[in-house]
């Protein structure tokens, strides 16, 4: 099962590898990750998809927590937030096909961001079913190019992780 | 008053109560060498960086301090590396300061650069490169809180050469605050009565005690709790001295060259309570047959550990000193006389034993001997291979913290240099090294310390000709292919002792073995005892890799 660990952690150099390192080391996979500063800029936030059992999760909570750096660490897989990933999807476009792409993004309420000779470049930003289902739509025309970000997420109503 | 950064780094070593430590200077560790200069804490020049590391290593785990060992930047650094994996594998707190090339020239692949704080990562419980003077007492001050609390590891401090000769101000902080790590002391009472619980309704109860044992210093506590409740104990390598050998309810070590009544105790008990283990798959070995029937209780300071090998059905994360008390104060004494006489029954019946040979020296007679010529009451160290199973299996470990040994990375080359630790932490005590012709070599410079020292460190290589616990497998499990595990021209370690500024003796047959042990004990200093011993000995019994614990081979 996929999961979502929301993983606060100091602002320092090092941490990042120190935290991408013990996955490789220990052998599990990192689906996604994202990391930015929060709102205290000495601390940072990770939001870490990783796949695995229950057996795999409690462990790499686990692992996480030994390291000095990490604060705390919340598994919001099975709690009420918005998920989010952004998309930037370069794809082919000559002047036929253009209204039919624009319609396409309309409907994902995407934006188009930069237009060039043969081609345009949309932005979507959603939860990975609505940035997959995208792809899948712009796919026929001739996908270029695709940079995505990892998951962000945040726990709906008035809590905090910090607090 | 205002001193340079190596000046205060030496302070704050001071305040931590370091009075010696262990290192090898370098270019950019010159100015942290000038300071050490007239500061009165003794230090111990090693013959090479990973001797150091060792040293250091051994020192901790013969004295439960933290160990202090320093090196210079780059290859001083990088040396380093094999000692402290050995550290943390087997959670000894050691505080590594390495030397790192300016700042400035960090990241330019300068002269003796590495960035040993990377290299380290996967090896350490924690390190830091100080990146500016006003955090390096701050991060010495953290690095020893983290070594030594919670479940003890090396912590490395890597500080570039122009932070030791910054000006400061010495003001060493006296807390530590660091919002990802509070090490427990206490868990959940309700957890212990569970376990309680446990106890009262098992028929065949067994503990299987660890390194954490030792490391918390809980041994007599435990002693109390199986006192009052007779039940069976075996313990891992690292557990080893945790409870006396020669207690009548001690079976002896447990896993692939455990005891024969272990190996079963443990395959048919109905309660298995793991104390300060983390259950290594050399204690384990098919991990879907081990302790098929039995309860699983687990206590342990680092929660990490809990279900990482073996699915545990009651979990005690706390210190030891918590758990332990507050078990011992609510258990009742369980019914199992049955299964003690089950058990004791193995343990008459299987003991362990080898073929006696009047012509040739057998091994496992060696530390027989040493055994009975110091009445269980040295210190021993070990190198890695067929010396340190037969040291665990015939040598009687009476009181915590007397068997060294690199027990989770098998360290070939740990022995002598920890030897050396563990004879300066404990100088009134007796220390014997025990190696072999392989491991002897892979740090054999360090005789020279000991001599320069007159450390008086008594080791016995066992000299097999060859790399015994290679050729042991390639027997069994390769058919005696032995493929580059003959040391085809033998080494003359009496004289290379003798070179190196030590004493050194040959003793070849039997009749030679024990007056030459008697003679090494008298002789002041340090004395190296090449043994010759019979070449094609077995450690037995032996459970092969990935076989269950009770498909033992001999014993």
């Amino acid at each position: 099962m996929r999961h979502t660990l929301s993983v606060m952690v100091e602002n320092r150099a090092g941490v990042l590898a120190r935290v991408a390192g013990m996955f490789s080391r220990r052998g599990y996979n990192i689906e996604s990750l994202a990391v930015g500063t929060t709102e205290n800029p000495k601390i940072s936030r990770m939001t870490i998809v990783v796949e695995g059992d229950n057996h795999v999760i409690e462990q790499v909570t686990k692992q996480l927590h030994k390291l000095i750096e990490v604060i705390k660490i919340s598994d919001i897989t099975d709690e009420e937030y918005v998920g989010r990933e952004l998309v930037l999807i370069k794809v082919n476009a000559d002047t036929a096909q253009r209204s039919e792409i624009m319609q396409i993004v309309d409907i994902f309420r995407a934006r188009i961001v930069d237009i060039g000779y043969k081609s345009l470049i949309i932005e979507a930003t959603g939860d990975q079913s609505k940035i997959t289902a995208i792809e899948t739509s712009l796919k026929p025309f001739g996908i270029r190019e695709v940079v995505r970000t990892g998951k962000i997420a945040m726990v709906r109503g008035p809590k905090t992780k910090l607090e | 008053m205002l001193m340079n950064g190596a000046q205060a780094l030496v302070k704050s070593l001071k305040s931590e109560g370091v009075d010696i430590l262990f290192g090898y200077p370098g270019g950019a560790a010159l100015t942290l060498y000038d300071a050490l200069y007239d500061s009165g804490i003794r230090h111990i020049l090693t013959r090479h960086e990973q001797g150091a590391a060792h040293a250091a290593d051994g020192f901790a785990r013969a004295t439960g301090k933290v160990g202090v060992c320093i090196s210079t930047s780059g290859p001083g650094a990088t040396n380093l590396v094999t000692g402290i994996a050995t550290a943390y594998m087997d959670s000894v707190p050691v505080v590594f300061i390495t030397s790192q090339v300016a700042t400035g020239l960090i990241g330019k692949d300068s002269f003796q650069e590495a960035d040993i704080t990377g290299i380290t990562t996967p090896i350490t419980k924690h390190n830091v490169l100080v990146k500016k003077p006003q955090d390096l007492l701050k991060c010495v001050k953290e690095a020893f809180y983290i070594a030594r609390t919670g479940r003890p590891g090396p912590v490395l401090v890597d500080i570039p050469k122009d932070i030791f000769a910054a000006k400061m101000d010495f003001t060493y902080p006296e807390t530590v605050k660091l919002k990802g790590y509070k090490p427990i002391f206490a868990g959940e009472k309700c957890k212990v009565s569970l376990v309680a619980d446990a106890l009262a309704q098992a028929k065949k109860p067994v503990f299987f005690i660890g390194g954490g044992i030792n490391i918390a210093g809980v041994s007599e506590e435990f002693s109390r709790l199986i006192e009052k409740t007779g039940i069976p104990v075996t313990t891992s390598l690292m557990g080893m001295g945790g409870f006396p050998s020669d207690h009548r309810l001690n079976l002896g070590m447990l896993g692939m060259h455990g005891t024969y009544a272990a190996n079963q105790a443990v395959t048919q008990c109905d309660l298995l309570i793991g104390v300060g283990v983390r259950f290594d798959d050399r204690v384990t070995g098919l991990v879907s047959r081990f302790a098929p029937n039995a309860t699983v209780v687990h206590f342990d300071i680092d929660p990490a550990e809990i279900n990482k090998n073996i699915k545990t059905d009651i979990r005690v994360v706390g210190d030891l000193n918590w758990s332990l008390s507050q078990l011992n104060s609510i258990i009742t004494n369980p019914d199992i006389s049955d299964w003690q006489c089950a058990v004791m029954k193995w343990k008459q019946e299987r003991p362990l034993t080898f073929d006696e040979d009047t012509r040739e020296i057998k091994p496992q007679s060696v530390i027989q001997e040493i055994d009975q010529l110091t009445d269980g009451n040295a210190i021993m160290v070990t190198d890695t291979g067929q010396h340190q199973m037969w040291t665990a299996q015939y040598y009687t470990f009476k009181k915590p913290r007397t068997l060294i040994t690199s027990g989770g990375l098998g360290t070939m080359g740990f022995g002598l240099p920890a030897a050396i630790g563990a004879q300066l932490g404990c100088p009134d005590q007796l220390v014997w090294a025990i190696s072999g012709d392989g491991s002897i070599m892979m740090n054999c410079q360090e005789i020279a310390t000991a001599a320069e020292h007159n450390l008086p460190i008594k080791t016995a290589i066992l000299n097999n000709k060859g790399l015994g616990m290679v050729r042991q497998w390639q027997r069994m499990f390769y058919q005696k292919r032995y493929s580059g595990s003959k040391h085809e021209r033998g080494t003359d370690f009496a004289k290379l002792a003798e070179a190196l500024g030590a004493k050194g003796i040959t003793v070849k047959s039997a009749q030679e073995l024990r007056p030459a042990l008697e003679e090494a004990i008298k002789t002041p200093g340090p004395v190296f005892l090449d043994i010759w011993v019979s070449e094609d000995e077995d450690v037995l019994p032996m459970v092969p890799a990935g076989a269950a614990l009770d498909e033992m081979i001999g014993g």
